[in-house]
């Protein structure tokens, strides 16, 4: 009897986000006859694709007991390669050298250099023992002033119809972005649940010191994931740079905040262990559906602000009381 | 003038004191013995308040009294100086001795002239003659001691506690300590003094009271006492006689070390283990007995790849040399270390059985074409807790919910899986309840059995006798002694695991 109880009681704050989200859909569609319509939910779709393509990555650094506050900026970065590299190629003066890009060659390109820059966070984090907060603020003061750089400041505009394809197009009746990113939770729930790497993350956030002693590489999991967090931001920026048909220097500002506000209101603890991919999809949805909602509802800018704080909020405390239950 | 009457205290239904009486004489310095695990830490929180959850009663000045809380303690003048140094690294010597005891301005400000000149007026009195104003973290661990002493005093207590106040100090800094213990006495303070050096005792000590397994045994003038006669009424219990032992005489060496030291980090000359040769045979339990801070513990880290940045020596498995640099490549040479610290650095809490047993041998047992097969985890954790015992409602249990007993079972075929060919066991059953002790015993004795060299460093000598073919001694990181459980008593063991004073 009892434990039929606890399971009902576990089963419940399993499904508290998905009941938050369902009565929060029904709460918009009362109010506002737009918010029930097929082209609003691909809107949404469309809208959140970016967030949680980064918020995967945030996912797995979180559930090692990490954070990643570059990701904003690395999205900006490498999208601004892609663009630079995609629209006027790049030149080597002194060696009288002009390499040009394809599509695939310059998307190639940015996602390397996501990748670099996560990798770098990797290694400060586990060569240099800096902490992860402290490692990826400093990435991500680094990475926007090389975007800066390679920019001078202005956007990258122009860059054709093939290339609006990852962000505006639309496949088999769904939208690209969409697609993209259901192919990078298939992949990243895949790699959490079904593979040793992915056993290791989970095994590091619940307690590091038994996972070193289980004979498990920490440092090169740890690498790893942040390489793959820089990745993900990475295919972000190709869909936002795609998206505006342009490349924006300061593309991407807060979005690492947006990216652990969906982390966590997914049900996926900070300090690691616990959580799920799952999870963070249905807080990007929550957001995304709370962002969509509030602009139906005319609500302003500034409001929706104050209220996604306390969403946030909300989410964490009721995740408290749960755990605290059992 | 304090006494205890009759307290019994319990954690989570292991008594750790039974009905303990003692009774501090003023003016006196009282000391209190006993092994590892009698009680004498535990008895010491309650007196000083930091544990208030107790049965019994204490007496202060013929009335009784319950102090909910160490500052209650403090205020009717019984100090405490804690094993581990509670001062804060970056606070000053006055900040520190005043932390919480403030004097402030009338305008409620801090004053700190006022605290300045208090706190140098107690450092003379403990002949530190240092700048208050120092930083704690530049001074020598012994400094860091006096200045924990000042803080005590500056209450003006009339008990203190010291709680092994040399275990982390330098002869010298003895020799400093004692002549302050000497004033303190001449004061008229009442002092009780915790410790396990017996020679230390003979020199400043008045009275003893001896704890043995959580009960008082017997208390008196230490004048016209032996250290044998001590020695006897800290052991005491009835000997335990181990079963008869294959004598493995013709097995060969599975582990053997030679010339192993290990350095301090950040200090030169200092070594945690000095020298340390000996050798594992094939199904052999080798005990590794010693007392705290004998560097027993560190000696498994260091043979584990733990340490290897600041240790000497040669390792030797199966005859090849090894030279680890981590734990991974320990585990891949096939050591296997079951930590002291179950909770810290032994489970994952938030994982299940299942997932705790496979986390050493993801990648040979579980992994399949890259992806983790569900049929192979729970076929290699079914069988590790059939052939363990483990007392689990299911494989999908979450390791936390398990008593401390099956959370070791469950680390131990956690190695197991991995098919080891040196198991280190370290403290195998602190905190674990006497029935699934001995089940653990028996596993130890079947591994071994098995074939396994396995090494058990403990710090109870009922489980030494239990299970060890032979018995490694360390003191002060040294190896005293090595001899054959068979041909050892209580009272050798624990006289080569006393560091003599000098």
């Amino acid at each position: 009897m009892q434990t039929t109880l606890d399971s009902q009681k576990k089963l419940l704050s399993k499904l508290q986000p998905l009941i938050a989200l369902f009565v929060l859909c029904l709460v918009i569609g009362l109010l506002s006859d737009k918010f029930f319509t097929v082209s609003n939910f691909w809107n949404v779709l469309r809208q959140i694709s970016v967030n949680i393509c980064i918020s995967t990555g945030m996912t797995l650094v979180v559930l090692m007991a990490g954070i990643d506050l570059s990701v904003g900026s690395v999205l900006a970065l490498s999208g601004a390669v892609t663009a630079g590299l995609y629209k006027s190629g790049i030149e080597f003066p002194t060696q009288n050298l002009f390499v040009g890009f394809t599509l695939l060659g310059g998307i190639l390109a940015g996602i390397v250099v996501g990748g670099l820059l996560g990798f770098f966070n990797g290694m400060a984090i586990t060569r240099f023992k800096v902490p992860p907060f402290v490692a990826t603020l400093a990435m991500l003061t680094v990475a926007r002033g090389l975007t800066m750089l390679w920019t001078q400041g202005f956007p990258i505009s122009g860059l054709g119809k093939d290339f609006a394809f990852f962000g505006t197009g639309w496949f088999l009746g769904v939208p690209v972005p969409v697609w993209i990113s259901a192919l990078v939770v298939g992949l990243a729930i895949l790699l959490s649940n079904k593979t040793k790497i992915g056993r290791y993350i989970y095994a590091i956030g619940g307690n590091e010191n038994a996972a070193r002693l289980s004979g498990i590489n920490i440092n090169r999991v740890k690498v790893i994931v942040y390489t793959l967090a820089g990745m993900l931001a990475a295919v972000g920026g190709l869909m936002v740079t795609s998206r505006l048909d342009s490349a924006q220097p300061n593309a991407g500002t807060g979005y690492e905040l947006d990216s652990i506000a969906a982390v966590v209101i997914g049900g996926t603890s900070l300090s690691g262990g616990k959580g799920s991919i799952g999870g963070t999809v249905l807080g990007a949805i929550i957001i995304g559906v709370l962002n969509n909602g509030l602009v139906l509802l005319n609500v302003s800018p500034f409001w929706q602000q104050v209220v996604k704080g306390l969403v946030i909020l909300i989410a964490v405390v009721i995740d408290k009381a749960n755990t605290k239950n059992h | 003038m304090l006494v205890a009457d009759n307290i019994t205290k319990k954690f989570s239904g292991v008594t750790a004191l039974d009905r303990v009486c003692l009774e501090l004489h003023e003016g006196k310095v009282n000391a209190i013995l006993g092994e590892n695990g009698a009680g004498k830490s535990t008895l010491m929180k309650i007196l000083s308040g930091v544990d208030n959850d107790y049965e019994g009663q204490i007496v202060w000045h013929a009335q009784p009294i319950r102090f909910q809380n160490p500052k209650e303690a403090q205020q009717a003048g019984i100090a405490i100086i804690h094993q581990e140094l509670n001062l804060i690294p970056y606070l000053s010597i006055t900040e520190n001795i005043f932390l919480g005891q403030e004097i402030l301005t009338k305008w409620g400000t801090l004053h700190k002239q006022k605290m300045r000149d208090q706190a140098t007026v107690l450092l003379q009195k403990l002949r530190l003659d240092i700048d208050p104003a120092t930083p704690v973290q530049e001074l020598k661990v012994g400094q860091q001691q006096l200045v924990e002493i000042a803080k005590a005093l500056l209450l003006e207590p009339k008990v203190i506690i010291m709680d092994e106040p040399t275990s982390a100090i330098t002869d010298q800094e003895v020799e400093t300590l004692f002549g302050i213990i000497e004033e303190l006495r001449a004061d008229n303070k009442t002092i009780a003094y915790i410790s396990h050096k017996l020679d230390e005792l003979f020199r400043i000590a008045d009275r003893y009271i001896v704890l043995r397994d959580g009960k008082s045994i017997e208390s008196g003038n230490i004048q016209g006492m032996t250290h044998d006669q001590l020695i006897q009424k800290m052991v005491g219990r009835e000997i335990f006689i181990p079963p008869p032992k294959i004598i493995l005489n013709n097995q060969e060496s599975v582990l053997e070390i030679n010339g192993l030291s290990l350095k301090k980090p950040n200090h030169k000359e200092s070594f945690i283990l000095s020298d340390i040769s000996f050798h594992l045979k094939k199904g052999e339990v080798l005990g590794v007995f010693g007392l705290m801070g004998a560097g027993r513990t560190e000696l498994l880290e260091t043979i584990f790849g733990l340490h290897h940045a600041q240790a000497t020596g040669q390792i030797h498995l199966n005859g090849e040399p090894l030279h680890l640099k981590s734990s991974v490549e320990a585990v891949k040479a096939g050591l296997a270390l079951v930590p002291e610290d179950r909770k810290r650095d032994g489970i994952v809490p938030g994982m299940t059985v299942s997932q705790n047993i496979s986390l050493a041998s993801l990648g040979e047992r579980v992994e399949k074409n890259g992806f983790l097969s569900n049929q192979a985890e729970s076929q290699l954790a079914e069988k590790y807790i059939q052939e363990l015992g483990v007392k689990t409602s299911s494989a999908q249990q979450l390791i936390k919910n398990l008593s401390g007993g099956n959370q070791q079972k469950v680390i131990l075929g956690k190695w197991l899986a991995t098919h080891p060919k040196v198991l280190l066991l370290d403290e195998p059953t602190r905190g674990i309840d006497i029935h699934a002790k001995s089940e653990i015993y028996k596993l130890i004795l079947k591994l071994a059995a098995s074939g396994l060299g396995i090494m058990m460093v403990s710090s109870e000598l009922p489980e030494i006798f239990a299970v060890s073919d032979r018995v490694l001694v360390l003191a002060e990181g040294k190896l005293t002694l090595e001899i054959l459980t068979q041909n050892a008593t209580e009272d050798i063991l624990l006289k080569a695991a006393i560091p003599k004073v000098l």
